[in-house]
């Protein structure tokens, strides 16, 4: 398949889908940005897209849970077209506001095939506050996510203020054993953050910062990629760009984590499988 | 009948609100509190059956991983609890999203008069907490009497099944709208009712406004639609469109300014023509770049092509300085309807921030409403609520602390949006209204919002009566409308878009009508959040999120169909004409028919004396001080200053990044954590170009001479865009004045006078600075009356002023975003440059100030002289010939080059005997004197060469080199070592202040 069209989620307050569809571009799909309302009142169709993203953002202000009425609302005008276009193979990617929403739609972890239960959180950063700052993330090689392929170590931007992953033991051992835990904050090395502040931002248990469902095409994270969609994007840019030139190297080139991840999405559309 | 829910975290979740609030109470007050937990209330005003309640309880309200719920109180330990929620008619912004996710998940409607509120309850517990600790953490803490209502209950007295009891805060307003004549008999009678009706008409007026309803031609024209005496809102109308705010009278006034040292007397008639309009225009015909000023909502630059940028300032001082939160997040999301508003409408790109308030850890007698402290986590919290939920970066900001902000404190609040440069074949930068188009009101309801604005917060509350006058934003609402209206715009069905924030209707409606010189406006139409509002009220309510837009019929049915897909409430309540009259009717019956050109026909001028003294005629002298001898310890304490340390938890609440356009942050460095000196961002997502942004605050040498402020603030916004690549050639200025009362009266106000001298000379800098470097003022806004009046000890009042001051933000583009600098010193071997020439310019100075003098020999710009180095400077930049590039503001050369060695946590040594100086034989005016138009660069070695001969002839001269080690080393004129500190020791010292805070 060549034309991967993919969906980005916007309206009732959602904020990145400008940006995130530019990512989707830039990693070679055919990127819309669709209104939550066409897609329930029909005049635009789920199964038209093979990938599905719900963007950062404040859907209903984020009040009463961040991600809570997004889900609500999806759930009762759209939730079995949305069953179907996971049972058709195709991927859902849920970044920040779309973490929370896909958490509280059940869609995230997604045991034994059950994609209605809630039973992870993503709850107040411990910090108390809302929190813009660059993170590491430590990718775990062993889970089966999709968009994740092949990367070890990446940086981008977190700005949240519900970002703390939340489940009770059992939960979170499961998560871990089924390998459903995909990045973790780190620091800088690619050591496990282990709770500290502010390398994990937000108190997050075992440092989790994004997770799939078991067969790996459902993923949501709460830093930013399409934030991270050029290299001026790091923090470091005119540092790194000082050190190069001294060493004679080139500037950057090249796609940035951020949009690797989207294209990790596309190349898996495209070929059906992980390369 | 109504249901209250209550929700909380499981017990052994982390409540991290209620750890928040018991820090704060230990912090603040003293309090020590063992734990705090807070219980979020829903109260659902609606008919409900079990099943109903069931499925929106476990599927809306509570997260079955995270929380507990019942419809019964739940059982929370404490000692006390505090109950707070909002008083009738407050905004309730996760009320009204409740009721949309109820009426969704349920497929209800919910009917008049139903409704969810929202409340909290507070579960404190501590050992031996008393009533009046409870007083003071409700009051000073939890809530703000204005919009917020509490009851506090011990334990022993909490009913375990009544909990906190019902409390509905619905408004009732028992009222018939009902429109009143009022008499025009004369001049006093008017005057009178102006008063009492709080209508705030200027005396000078009143004979002008009696002599129109008095005309013969006036009142034939009248009684043909039943209409004699004026109606209430038709003086509303007239009192709006004629307020400071909206006419900006002061700056059009008419100033007899004499200089009491030199005898010079000039008369000026209008500042605002003379020193902002006419330099303005000159400007915009010498570079095209500048596409649209002085008429619009905000001012349109060229960006690329294609593409325009849009800007503009504002403040939201008097409501801010009430409730903090309130009048911040309304600041921020009502600048954002200004681009929102201009030409055929932008799309909002970037935010800034700007406060000035008291010392945070004030302990002084006098009782302001709103500690300072308070107040400014209100503000902050405000901005960061309107600017994040709005999906707007905000990048860029400075907080000021002064005694002088504790009668009123200053809140800038700035927006910048960008729009395609056509909208089809039309320039997206023009608009008008033609007749028979209809006049359509879209986004949020009317209530008795902002009406009069914060004079209404004197009146006493009752139950039911709205606290509407303090505002809460909504910038959820104000997204989707702007998501709405930005498609209708491309779709091009918007002939005309302007907000409505000051004067509601009255001033979005009147501005328009002007273009088709009429409008018929059908008020009962206009939809309400409460019945009972009178028509008045209707035509000058300040409700948020509303825009006024112009649509051909044609277009009416695309328009409301797209309103409606994006669930944005759109109404048609009348139609502009060309009949030359405003004609307002209410169900039928006109009641108001004004000319449409009265409002701009011959008012009288505002007069003003303005006599200058200059600062020794006012007793200011140089300090006499011999140099220190402890230079370390100076410096740390220079950077533990309030107004220079690290807040960098305010930065980090602020999402910069939204929008994936960020290049340059606010923060930068090795460890990400010095303050940049501007942003860049890459408005056009896939364009190289940059917008580059910055602002300035410099109040600090008012207290010398308002004059040098200004040219002073200006110079440093210029040199904080060339600093990070911006172009010098394309810079565009917003100027947003604060002042304090500048009408001279012998009791109230008795330098008046030498304030109105401080504005004249302001106005001169003003214009003088910006046609020496070529910047059109954009957009700019003036805020006139920052006073206060404090009670003190003994219950007597203190009048207190802030500072003359001048906030001014500028912009500029770059090319290529990969030929931005940033201030950070890069690699150890780099060479270490100042640019300009330090002067004995220590008046008003960070230094003077930490050793409790002023001074005279403020800082002075010559703006020729330094625009050569400007463009040199630029020119190296383009040739990516430095490594960093910063400039020197307030605290001096000492303190900056402690910034450059903290932004990259690398050692530095330099020589202060190589400084470019005028002849000066003290380091410690080397080292902390402001003078402007300077800059600290490094450099790779290799590029000395080339980097000299760029700078030839020009002040500019290598004081040493980054290095290595971990040290910052200043050596002194004499070569003796002055300062030799780990750049970490400076670091922490800077940090210190406020560097627990998140």
């Amino acid at each position: 398949m060549n034309h991967i069209r993919a969906l980005v989620l916007t309206g009732y307050g959602l904020n990145c889908d400008n940006e995130t569809a530019y990512a989707l571009r830039l990693a070679g799909s055919d990127a819309h940005r669709v209104h939550i309302n066409a897609l329930i009142h029909g005049s635009v169709n789920l199964t038209d897209f093979q990938i599905m993203v719900f963007g950062g953002g404040f859907s209903w202000g984020d009040d009463h849970g961040a991600g809570v009425i997004q889900a609500v609302r999806m759930k009762t005008n759209l939730g079995d077209k949305i069953l179907e276009f996971i049972d058709a193979g195709n991927l859902v990617i849920g970044i920040c506001n779309g973490f929370q929403t896909l958490v509280n739609l059940g869609l995230l972890p997604g045991f034994d095939h059950d994609y209605t239960r809630r039973s992870v959180a993503l709850t107040f950063n411990d910090c108390g506050n809302f929190r813009n700052d660059w993170v590491t993330l430590k990718v775990i090689s062993k889970s089966s996510c999709i968009v994740t392929h092949g990367l070890d170590r990446l940086e981008l931007p977190v700005r949240h203020g519900e970002g703390k992953f939340y489940a009770g033991p059992t939960t979170i051992r499961r998560l871990i054993d089924d390998n459903q835990v995909v990045l973790r904050y780190s620091m800088s090395d690619g050591r496990p953050a282990d709770g500290k502040f502010p390398f994990n931002p937000n108190g997050s248990i075992y440092d989790i910062a994004g997770i799939c469902d078991p067969s790996g095409r459902i993923f949501g994270l709460m830093p930013h990629p399409e934030a991270f969609n050029h290299w001026t994007n790091h923090p470091d840019w005119t540092r790194i760009k000082e050190n190069n030139k001294r060493r004679q190297s080139k500037v950057e080139s090249g796609p940035t984590a951020g949009i690797q991840l989207f294209k990790n999405a596309v190349e898996y559309i495209r070929n059906g499988t992980i390369k | 009948m109504p249901y209250r829910l209550e929700i909380a975290l499981k017990s052994e979740l982390f409540d991290a609100e209620g750890n928040g609030i018991r820090q704060k109470a230990k912090n603040y007050f003293g309090i020590d509190l063992v734990s705090v937990r807070c219980v979020y209330i829903v109260t659902i005003d609606a008919d409900l059956s079990k099943d109903q309640l069931k499925t929106i309880q476990t599927e809306i309200f509570t997260n079955p991983v995270t929380q507990i719920s019942s419809l019964d109180p739940l059982d929370m330990e404490f000692d006390w609890t505090i109950w707070v929620g909002y008083r009738p008619g407050v905004r309730d912004n996760p009320g009204s999203t409740a009721v949309e996710a109820v009426e969704d998940i349920l497929g209800i409607r919910f009917g008049p008069g139903q409704a969810i509120y929202t409340s909290k309850r507070y579960c404190l517990k501590g050992k031996g907490l008393t009533a009046e600790d409870m007083d003071k953490i409700a009051a000073e803490l939890l809530a703000n009497d204005i919009i917020q209502q509490w009851k506090i209950f011990p334990a022993d007295q909490w009913n375990p099944a009544q909990g906190t009891g019902i409390i509905i805060p619905r408004v009732i307003l028992d009222h018939t709208p009902t429109v009143s004549t009022i008499s025009v008999g004369s001049d006093s009678t008017l005057k009178k009712i102006s008063d009492q009706r709080g209508l705030a008409l200027n005396p000078a007026d009143i004979p002008f406004i009696r002599s129109y309803f008095l005309d013969a031609k006036v009142q034939a024209s009248r009684a043909s639609v039943d209409l004699s005496d004026p109606t209430d809102i038709e003086l509303e109308y007239i009192s709006q469109a004629r307020s400071d705010h909206c006419n900006h009278n002061t700056f059009r006034g008419l100033f007899r300014y004499s200089d009491l040292e030199t005898g010079e007397t000039e008369v000026v008639d209008n500042l605002f023509k003379t020193c902002i309009e006419t330099p303005t225009l000159t400007l915009k015909e010498k570079n095209p770049w500048v596409v649209s000023v002085l008429w619009d909502n905000a001012g349109v630059g060229r960006f690329d092509n294609n593409h325009y940028y849009v800007i503009t300032g504002e403040t939201h001082n008097s409501p801010s300085n009430m409730e903090a939160y309130g009048g911040a997040i309304t600041g921020i999301v009502g600048v954002y309807r200004d681009p929102l508003g201009t030409g055929k409408g932008s799309k909002l790109v970037m935010g800034s921030y700007g406060y000035c308030v008291g010392p945070r850890d004030y302990n002084g007698v006098l009782k302001p409403r709103l500690h300072p402290r308070r107040l400014l986590d209100g503000v902050i919290e405000g901005v960061r609520d309107g600017g994040n939920k709005s999906g707007i970066p905000t990048t860029f900001g400075q907080v000021l602390f002064h005694p002088g902000y504790m009668g009123k404190c200053l809140v800038f609040v700035t927006a910048l949006g960008i729009m395609p440069a056509f909208i089809g074949e039309e320039p997206s930068e023009t608009k008008k209204t033609s007749p028979g188009e209809l006049l359509i009101m879209c986004g949020g309801r009317v209530g008795k919002d902002g009406i009069h604005g914060v004079t209404a917060s004197s009146e006493t509350f009752s139950e039911h009566t709205p606290a509407g006058h303090v505002q809460i934003g909504d910038p959820y609402t104000q997204k989707k409308m702007h998501d709405f209206l930005l498609e209708a715009r491309d779709r091009d069905l918007i002939r005309f878009i302007t907000d409505n924030g000051g004067g509601g209707l009255s001033s979005s409606v009147g501005e328009s009508a002007r273009f088709s010189n009429g409008c018929e406006v059908q008020l009962e139409k206009v939809p309400l959040k409460y019945q009972g509002l009178d028509q008045w009220e209707i035509w000058v309510s300040e409700s948020q999120e509303r825009m006024t837009v112009a649509v051909n019929p044609t277009h009416l049915e695309r328009f409301m169909e797209l309103s409606g897909m994006h669930a944005v409430e759109s109404t048609v309540i009348g139609s502009y004409t060309h009949t030359g009259k405003l004609h307002i009717t209410y169900n039928g019956r006109t009641c108001a028919y004004i000319d449409m050109d009265f409002l701009t026909s011959g008012f009288p001028q505002w007069e003003f004396d303005a006599q200058w003294q200059a600062s020794e005629r006012r007793g200011l002298f140089e300090p006499v001080l011999k140099e220190p001898s402890d230079y370390e310890a100076l410096l740390k304490d220079l950077l533990s200053r309030p107004n220079i340390c690290s807040k960098e938890w305010i930065s980090r609440q602020y999402d910069h990044e939204v929008q994936g356009s960020s290049v340059i942050k606010p923060l930068v460095g090795a460890d990400r954590d010095v303050n940049s000196d501007a942003v860049v961002i890459r408005p056009v997502i896939d364009s190289k170009k940059g917008l580059v942004f910055s602002q300035a605050l410099l109040p600090a040498y008012s207290a010398i001479d308002a004059y040098h402020m200004t040219s002073c603030t200006i110079d440093e916004a210029v040199r904080r865009l060339l600093a990070v690549g911006g172009n010098f050639d394309r810079i565009g200025g917003v100027d947003n004045f604060c002042w304090p009362s500048i009408q001279f009266h012998p009791q109230d106000n008795p330098d008046g006078k030498f304030k109105a001298a401080q504005l004249v000379r302001s106005c001169r800098a003003l214009r003088d600075i910006c046609l020496s470097y070529e910047i059109p003022l954009l957009s700019g806004k003036d805020s006139m009356y920052v006073d206060g009046h404090l009670t003190g000890p003994y219950g007597e009042t203190h009048k207190v002023s802030a500072l003359e001051t001048l906030q001014f933000s500028a912009t500029s583009v770059i090319d290529d975003i990969e030929k931005c600098v940033t201030m950070d010193s890069k690699m150890p071997g780099d060479l270490v440059y100042v640019l300009g020439t330090t002067r004995n310019e220590l008046g008003g100075s960070e230094y003077y100030e930490h050793l409790g003098y002023v001074g005279r020999n403020v800082p002075h710009v010559f703006p020729e002289k330094f625009a050569h180095l400007y463009r040199a400077l630029g020119h190296a930049v383009d040739q990516e010939r430095a490594a960093s590039v910063h400039g020197i503001y307030r605290g001096g050369l000492g303190v900056h080059l402690a910034m450059v060695a903290m932004g990259g946590n690398l050692g530095m040594t330099v020589d202060l005997g190589l400084v470019p100086t005028d002849p000066l034989d003290c380091n410690d005016v080397i080292l902390f004197s402001e003078s402007a138009g300077r800059f600290i660069v490094t450099i790779d070695s290799e590029n000395q060469k080339i980097f000299e001969e760029i700078f030839k002839g020009l002040a500019c001269a290598c004081i040493g080199s980054v290095t290595h080690e971990s040290d910052f080393i200043i050596k002194g004129i004499d070569g003796r070592p002055l300062i030799s500190i780990p750049v970490q020791e400076l670091k922490d010292a800077w940090k210190k202040p406020f560097g627990e805070l998140i």
